[in-house]
């Protein structure tokens, strides 16, 4: 069956080759998952600080419904931007099914409710420690939500970070609409499942094998961004 | 006929209480802050004082009686007052930038900013700190720069609640002076202590709070001389006031 | 300050990096299946007809039924999948252009080499499955509604057998594509249908081995359609045809002919008019 260790060698051989085909495949997955993370950034994290400080009706059920979207089954989000994106669906003429920009739009689907729950956990311990300063200041509930999130930076980079682990590891909803064609839109996660099904066990866990690599990477430089925020701003 | 320069003060409190469940850490209290004396709120601990600071600054909302400022706009009764919290928060950037910060939401320019900032920082003794992360400062710097930040927005009032809890003698003597030029450049200091000494030092007038209730007010020197009411006689004999 | 700038130009670099190159291919997308593309046939096609016309093919590999789905909805251009019936529907429903023959390849029965149902060397493949059925052997189905699992169940039919019945006992539907299923088969010591194309680029083969060959209800024939204008006008119906006739015109046939997979001949040409 598979040997673990000619797994690992296959790994580090195709990293140290810089394989054509191997870095083709992973800067297409950054690329993808760097893209999706702009716009659930930039949606995410205000709607995650809005609801940290502002009380509105049925705000504990937004709560709840944020959290429960963390956990959004990948392949059901990519059914629904399949049925969107394909032809036949409503936003069908802008001809995306099947290219990186639905694969993009697949993972900010996934990733956008993970980052606006961690930041409006971390907006809401930070408006506990600032509300009454900023009130005295004179800064309205609204006009507070640049601060307390730049305020939260280095959380927020630990976050945003988680966001792109889970959208450079998911594979379920790429693999629907982006279709894992060859060098237009196979990236890790597909990769590893084509070679599963072609029973290329040994290189499938070689390409999982970066993909951990990458995963530590990114979570030693969140964590180095935490232990650096500490020593420098307390 | 001429409008006259508003003022907040004087801060006219009439009967006011503030109840949190079934908690009433305030009770009727009514009383008057006026222009001139350098006002310490005393009394022991939980005896109101922080929530009466809080209410007057407008933090908090009387759940009883009346609060009567000279402005009227909230935009305005913003502006004429700051105010020091016992924890001083500070913001994860440099000793400028967090008063700049402050000046910036009162809307002052920014062609004035860097100039008040500065001017703020060496009053407090920080000019040498100014470029440092606030967060990183000493506890006793920490809470000179909340003073300076509140000081640079010029209010008309200003609150300190606590200022030199937890702090080292040396830092204490250091916020008292901050506090007495605060004073004499015009500005309205109300602040609260559970440190006699520390009032004797500053206060012009006493509020001495306990219970949630005023128990007396009068001015320092005739406080501690002969304080009118045995509460306030237990305390300053340094006894547990029950 | 100075570090969100840092990460902003990186993010920048990468995210603009292949953009362009991206834009700037002329290409039709193709929907195939698993078989064409897991043997490499695909990747000796494509590149010649790329350089006979300069178009470039994306192609999409997933199950026959999935396939056909995918290009009704005009998510496609071009399909090439072997399920006949439901490639003529597709064209009579108003789907497709036309049909055409392109070749064939050959379904194979493998199982665990001990064979405990004893159908080894047998060439009738419906004797087999009544075989299997008859000491409940298990038997790994793809379940997936693709060309092979049809074919598969042409053959449980012609041999008077519902297996379905007995789904989840000796029966066993993975739902998924013709590796998956074979690493399932190889697992549980099972047997399976199997495209021989399929097997022989299979790595992970285990106790698995060919029992069952060369019955004529075993030829597995592939068709390739133009996806019709009418329904979907957005499709490149141009190119589309263009990769049809060359696909069954000499060049495309010649090229099939001559793909090996090691030293053995997997798709046999049989366009109507190979010259």
């Amino acid at each position: 069956m598979v040997d673990f260790f000619e797994a690992f060698r296959t790994a580090v051989r195709l990293i140290l080759d810089l394989d054509a085909d191997l870095v083709e495949i992973v800067l297409l997955s950054l690329r993808v998952s760097l893209t999706a993370l702009v716009p659930a950034v930039l949606i995410g994290m205000p709607l995650g600080a809005f609801v940290a400080i502002r009380a509105f009706p049925l705000r504990r059920v937004v709560v709840v419904f944020m959290s429960a979207l963390m956990a959004l089954p990948p392949v059901v989000v990519g059914l629904a931007v399949y049925v969107v994106l394909s032809r036949a669906g409503p936003l069908g003429n802008l001809g995306l099914l099947f290219t990186p920009t639905a694969m993009v739009i697949a993972q900010a689907i996934l990733i956008a409710p993970i980052i606006a729950s961690l930041t409006r956990q971390t907006v809401a311990d930070l408006w506990e420690e600032y509300e009454e300063q900023l009130r005295s200041l004179g800064a309205s509930r609204l006009g507070a939500i640049p601060t307390l999130l730049w305020e939260g930076r280095y959380r927020l980079v630990t976050t945003t970070l988680a966001g792109l682990g889970r959208a450079i590891a998911e594979v379920g909803a790429v693999i629907i609409v982006g279709g894992n064609i060859a060098h237009a839109t196979r990236v890790m996660t597909t990769a590893i499942a084509l070679e599963t099904s072609k029973g290329d066990l040994v290189l499938a866990m070689g390409l999982g094998l970066v993909l951990i690599a990458l995963s530590l990477f990114i979570n030693a430089v969140a964590f180095w961004i935490q232990d650096l925020a500490q020593r420098v701003e307390a | 006929m001429e409008t006259p320069a508003r003022t907040l003060l004087p801060i006219e409190l009439e009967d006011v209480g503030y109840a949190v469940r079934k908690a009433r850490p305030l009770v009727g209290v009514s009383g008057v802050f006026s222009q001139g004396p350098l006002t310490v709120v005393i009394g022991p601990n939980g005896a109101g004082k922080s929530v009466l600071l809080r209410l007057c600054h407008g933090l908090l909302e009387p759940s009883s009686g009346k609060i009567r400022l000279g402005l009227e706009t909230r935009e305005d009764r913003i502006r004429a007052q700051a105010m020091v919290f016992q924890r001083p928060v500070l913001l994860r950037r440099s000793a400028a930038a967090n008063v700049d910060y402050a000046l910036k939401l009162r809307g002052v320019s920014a062609a004035d900013r860097p100039g008040r900032v500065r001017a703020a920082l060496e009053a407090a003794g920080l000019g040498s700190v100014a470029s440092r992360a606030a967060r990183v400062l000493s506890g006793g710097e920490q809470q000179r720069l909340a003073i300076a930040r509140a000081w640079a927005l010029r209010p008309e009032v200003l609150f300190l609640d606590e200022p030199t809890a937890s702090l080292d003698p040396q830092a204490v003597q250091h916020i008292e002076g901050l506090v007495r030029s605060i004073h004499r450049s015009g500005t309205k200091v109300i602040m609260t202590t559970h440190d006699l000494g520390q009032a004797k030092r500053l206060a012009d007038e006493i509020w001495f709070l306990h219970r949630g209730r005023l128990v007396e007010c009068a001015a320092a020197e005739e406080f501690f001389r002969s304080p009118a009411t045995s509460e306030a006689q237990t305390f300053l004999e340094g006894k547990l006031l029950l | 300050m100075r570090w969100l700038w840092v990460v902003l130009s990186l993010w920048l670099c990468v995210a603009g990096s292949g953009e362009a190159r991206a834009a700037e291919d002329r290409f039709i997308t193709l929907v195939s299946t698993t078989s064409t593309d897991n043997s490499g046939l695909l990747d000796h096609l494509l590149p010649r007809f790329r350089a006979a016309s300069g178009i470039q093919v994306r192609s999409v590999v997933v199950g026959t039924g999935q396939a056909l789905r995918i290009a009704r909805n005009g998510d496609a251009d071009v399909l090439l999948v072997h399920d006949r019936a439901s490639e003529e529907k597709f064209v009579a429903d108003g789907f497709g252009t036309e049909r055409f023959d392109v070749m064939y390849n050959e379904f194979i029965l493998l199982g665990p080499k001990s064979d405990p149902a004893g159908i080894r060397g047998l060439t009738d493949a419906a004797a087999a499955l009544a075989k299997l059925a008859g000491v409940e052997a298990v038997f790994v189905s793809r379940g997936d509604d693709s060309g092979t699992h049809k074919a598969e169940l042409r053959l449980w039919k012609a041999a008077s057998i519902d297996p379905v019945e007995d789904s989840g006992r000796w029966y066993r539907e993975t739902g998924s594509g013709m590796g998956a299923t074979l690493n399932t088969a190889a697992a549980l010591d099972g047997y399976a249908l199997s495209d021989r194309a399929t097997w022989l680029t299979f790595r992970n083969p285990g106790d698995l081995t060919i029992l069952v060959e060369g019955d004529a209800r075993l030829r597995n024939p592939y068709g390739v359609i133009a996806v019709s204008a009418t329904r979907h006008p957005h499709v490149k119906l141009a190119d589309a045809q263009r990769f049809v006739a060359w696909l069954t015109g000499p060049a495309g046939q010649a090229a099939i002919a001559a793909f090996r997979l090691e030293g053995q001949v997997l798709f046999h040409p049989n366009a109507a008019r190979p010259d």
